[in-house]
């Protein structure tokens, strides 16, 4: 009897929880073939973004290098001229660079940003085998052209 | 696995050398090199090497959400002789360095590092006289991870990464040599592997 007390009954409560837990929902993210939803204010990889009408809406006014607390980001401006239109303003961005490996993703240049050109997006898949492949380009953080719409 | 002869240009050295390098097995034990690069990719343990808050998020990753023991990587070892992988997380003051160059040299061959963390990869905010500018200028670093710090799916994304270049990876013998010839060329991207 003293057996059943001492060894059988704290065995069948011990299974017990865990049988209770066996109905509860799995908790682990099966993160290659799911993703898990970020929150809202999640802020990863950079993007450039464009109006609708195709024009890039960075000005070249380096506000965002400014802001930059790693001082990650170079920007290089040059006119816009009608034959060469690229932006609204009067002057685009001609090189726009960002070092992914400083970047601390504060978000300072989103909120600087006058034209809310550059953003912060939810892409966090960014690691790689080079430092020289972090220099994130122009042509790398530009968003592709919108679908003209018939 | 095939053999592959690459031409590559040495950057070290004050003369650069043009020659051709060879990776891969030798003929009889191929299939053996693949099937050893197979087991090591899949249980890489990594050694506990917090630096900084980057270790949160690194022992975020082993926990029950995001579960780095899917991918064979769960045991933390306390000690550099058992371990496969160095996580630098965190940044790495001028101090540290020495330590974390013993640490690295008594770890095993093979051993991989990966750089997590904008701190540990390149100084991050921290540009000044206490911290290294990149761990790279400590130890080999196989794959860089940004932000600040990285959440634990991107740690196990630069894993999986770490994982891919193993397994198209020679031999120990040929580690080094890889590693100077992706210094120069960089990786292989996974279809250029499967191909």
């Amino acid at each position: 009897m003293q057996l059943v007390k001492d060894v059988v009954k704290p065995i069948v409560s011990g299974f017990g929880i865990t049988a209770k837990r066996l109905k509860h929902d799995k908790v682990t993210i099966m993160y290659p073939e799911v993703k898990r939803e970020q929150y809202t204010r999640t802020r990863w990889r950079h993007v450039l973004t464009r109006y609708d009408s195709g024009l890039e809406r960075c000005i070249g006014c380096s506000l965002c290098a400014g802001a930059c607390p790693a001082r990650c980001i170079y920007v290089e401006a040059h006119e816009n001229t009608d034959q060469e239109r690229y932006s609204p303003g009067e002057r685009y961005a001609t090189r726009y660079e960002i070092n992914m490996l400083r970047c601390i993703f504060c978000g300072f240049c989103q909120e600087a940003c006058p034209t809310g050109a550059i953003v912060l997006r939810k892409d966090f898949e960014l690691a790689n085998y080079k430092r020289e492949d972090f220099i994130y380009t122009k042509e790398m953080l530009l968003e592709p052209m919108p679908l003209i719409k018939e | 696995m095939p053999k592959r002869v690459e031409t590559v240009v040495l950057h070290d050295s004050s003369t650069p050398v043009i020659g051709n390098v060879q990776t891969g097995g030798n003929v009889i034990l191929t299939s053996l090199e693949y099937l050893i690069n197979q087991a090591r990719a899949n249980s890489l343990w990594p050694l506990t090497f917090g630096l900084a808050c980057c270790a949160i998020e690194m022992m975020g990753s082993v926990g029950a959400r995001f579960d780095l023991a899917r991918f064979g990587s769960e045991a933390f070892r306390a000690t550099p002789r058992q371990a496969d992988v160095m996580i630098i997380a965190g940044r790495l003051s001028k101090k540290m360095a020495p330590v974390l160059r013993q640490i690295y040299d008594q770890m095993p061959e093979p051993k991989w590092v990966i750089s997590m963390g904008a701190c540990a990869s390149s100084g991050g905010v921290y540009n000044n006289y206490a911290i290294v500018q990149g761990a790279d200028q400590v130890v080999p670093v196989d794959i860089y991870v940004p932000g600040c710090p990285p959440s634990p799916d991107a740690l196990i994304y630069a894993f999986l990464k770490l994982q891919a270049k193993i397994k198209r990876g020679g031999n120990s013998k040929n580690l080094k040599t890889l590693r100077i010839i992706e210094s120069v060329t960089g990786p292989r991207t996974l279809e250029e592997v499967n191909a």
